[in-house]
């Protein structure tokens, strides 16, 4: 522990919810990488909600195809021969035109809320069913918990590109098709992750009381042992979104995508490999936003880890 | 010990309640050996009384306890309260029983849920078992309890972990009083507690049984609490009740050598008076593997072959005082007669 450290902030000084926020904003200040995630984090998710008041949404439509593969930033030289100049506004086209004419920027602007918005669903679709599943399966135990964990089993033995073509194939070229695709081989981790805290917290004293009182299974399960258990959990998807981006764009990357039009960073991406060494923007910059999209989630879920878990508060 | 059980005046009785745990071994659960935790227990609570409950850690006292609340499965025997068999019930029909049982543990720490406001906690049985017509009702009973045992009702607003092991006691108490029992199982309620604070929750607890007329089941090691709290008490030994009667009887004239020996391992303040028995010898046996016999032999000085051979019976050595032993013992003169148990 640092000298330096406020007497009060010192961990087990105080626990409750004022000394928690108190010992988080603490952390932030601290730690300028926890910092880094939270704000990536947070701007990244203000600019997917605010994306159709900057770019027109429905431009991705639009291609002028006389602008194709254009750049006129003059920031940064290329030194590739034949760079094909745009003209006009540099604020237009920042980040140069992808192979439709489009501006890269405006793209990778619409891009955003499209895969925060599938890694939420995602994200949020596992969390639910985990609580649910692997609540159940570790407060009830026996047969349940053995059924539940074997039908997970069932679901993590798939290969998840596999099924994510296969899907594709079957249901069609869509967006919520990918969502699906995705969650079929996430949730069963958030089942076994939430099913582990519901056994050690369920054999609590509060629990046996509770049962003596007479409260019925569901109460005890939803009302009091998920509330206590649920914080991993919820780290988990912080942790998680990042990894979902990650894993929506592979896919759309090697073309699982439902439109080769569609602003998807994976898909910007995918255009932008045919293109490597004639405009390297078009791969560059979307691979970029992936990264630190990803990274920033990532960063915020450790924080928050770090804030949560008295184990890891030093 | 079903003799002592006669249906009069009793409000929870056991008949000859076993509770044993399989200990499972192996890929196919085979099941190995069973910890007998609990191992023929007949007793009869009298409606009113405090009912003692003393032995060594490990002997079963908070299992039978347990089972006695319905907490777990009885593995045999049966357990009647009000008239009631209550040990076959199950779901909805258990419901009213939990009501009329409520029970109290020892860790003040762990016993309340730490998300949940105090005053949460206490309209939460209410509204499981429907007890306040209306919320503002509910509302009112939850400061009325808090007053009860002795904190404010500002409190109501906050967390469990705003509060000292004593308050969070008397927490645990005000929810168990929620509901308006008749019958309290008190399982080491203040052993986590110090001294001083102890002598406080024993306080609240005589004042309130007087005031509710409650009925507990007091469990405890000390044996110092057990002497100021209880009407009669029970000794508990390997799952078994060794010793049984008048708590005042049982403390001046033990007559089983486990009584004894327990009673004589509490320190005396005065270094003239020499011990009458040693402190007890070796480790109590596993309860996987309880021996022949009379299971206190292992560490009974006064141990014969008899012992080896043959389960003590149960005896009355005088009225309203049980032993399981073979042997009236007369500790002072070192001297013991072999008992010829009754026909009961």
């Amino acid at each position: 522990m640092k000298a330096s450290e406020p007497e009060e902030l010192r961990a087990g000084a105080g626990y409750g919810r004022r000394a928690d926020l108190k010992y988080a904003l603490h952390l932030l200040r601290r730690n300028p990488i926890v910092l880094a995630g939270v704000t990536i984090s947070v701007a990244s998710v203000l600019l997917a909600l605010l994306s159709p008041l900057i770019v027109n949404p429905t431009s991705w439509n639009q291609q002028p195809l006389n602008l194709r593969l254009c750049w006129n930033n003059p920031l940064i030289n290329w030194q590739i021969a034949n760079v094909f100049n745009c003209g006009g506004s540099v604020a237009v086209y920042p980040l140069g035109t992808d192979s439709y004419g489009r501006s890269l920027l405006q793209m990778i602007i619409l891009a955003i809320p499209v895969d925060l918005e599938v890694a939420f669903e995602v994200v949020a679709s596992a969390v639910v069913l985990g609580v649910f599943f692997g609540g159940l399966a570790g407060y009830k135990g026996g047969i349940v918990d053995e059924v539940i964990l074997r039908v997970t089993d069932v679901f993590l033995a798939i290969p998840g590109i596999l099924l994510a073509i296969v899907l594709i194939v079957v249901l069609g070229r869509s967006l919520p098709t990918l969502t699906i695709a995705v969650l079929i081989t996430w949730w069963p981790y958030y089942v076994r992750l939430m099913r582990s805290q519901v056994l050690s917290e369920k054999e609590k004293p509060y629990v046996e009381r509770l049962r003596a009182m007479g409260a019925g299974g569901i109460r005890i399960l939803y009302g009091h042992i998920v509330q206590n258990s649920i914080y991993p959990v919820l780290v988990q998807a912080t942790l998680d979104i990042g990894s979902v981006i990650l894993t929506v764009s592979a896919l759309t990357f090697i073309g699982l995508t439902p439109s080769p039009l569609l602003p998807e960073l994976g898909n910007l991406a995918n255009q932008g490999i045919q293109y490597i060494f004639t405009a390297p923007w078009l791969i560059l910059f979307p691979g970029l936003t992936i990264l630190i999209i990803s990274l920033g989630f990532n960063l915020l879920g450790d924080g928050i880890r770090d804030v949560f878990d008295p184990r890891l508060r030093r | 010990m079903s003799a002592v059980v006669d249906n009069n005046g009793y409000l929870l009785t056991t008949e000859n309640l076993f509770k044993w745990f399989p200990s499972r071994r192996g890929i196919l659960s085979r099941t190995v050996a069973y910890v007998k935790a609990v191992d023929g227990v007949s007793i009869g609570i009298r409606r009113g009384e405090t009912f003692g409950l003393v032995g060594e850690s490990g002997c079963g006292k908070t299992t039978l306890g347990r089972t006695l609340m319905r907490l777990t499965e009885p593995s045999k025997g049966s357990v009647t309260f009000e008239g009631t068999v209550i040990s076959a019930l199950k779901g909805s029909r258990l419901k009213p029983f939990r009501r009329k049982m409520q029970v109290v543990f020892q860790d003040p720490y762990a016993s309340l849920d730490p998300r949940q406001s105090i005053g949460s906690a206490l309209l939460e049985p209410m509204k499981i078992h429907r007890i306040a017509s209306s919320k503002r009702e509910a509302k009112k009973m939850a400061g009325e309890l808090v007053e009860k045992v002795g904190l404010n009702p500002d409190h109501l607003a906050r967390f469990p972990h705003e509060f000292s092991g004593g308050q969070r006691q008397r927490i645990a108490i005000a929810i168990a009083l929620a509901v308006k029992p008749t019958f309290i199982v008190l399982d080491e309620p203040t052993s986590a507690l110090d001294v001083s604070v102890q002598a406080q929750i024993l306080g609240l607890l005589r004042s309130l049984q007087r005031e509710l007329g409650l009925t507990y089941m007091f469990i405890s090691h000390n044996l110092a609490v057990i002497r100021q709290m209880c009407d009669r008490t029970a000794v508990m030994y390997l799952g078994r009740i060794v010793e049984f009667a008048d708590t005042k009887k049982l403390f001046e004239n033990p007559k089983h050598p486990y009584t004894k020996a327990l009673l004589s391992s509490v320190p005396v303040p005065d270094p003239s008076k020499r011990r009458e028995l040693g402190v007890l010898q070796g480790n109590v046996p596993s309860p996987i593997a309880i021996p022949s016999g009379c299971r206190f032999r292992t560490r009974c000085p006064y141990a014969t072959e008899k012992c080896l051979n043959l389960p003590p019976p149960l005896v009355e050595v005088e009225r309203g005082h049980f032993i399981e032993c073979h042997y009236d013992i007369d500790f002072a003169a070192a001297s013991k007669v072999e008992v010829q148990p009754r026909a009961t």
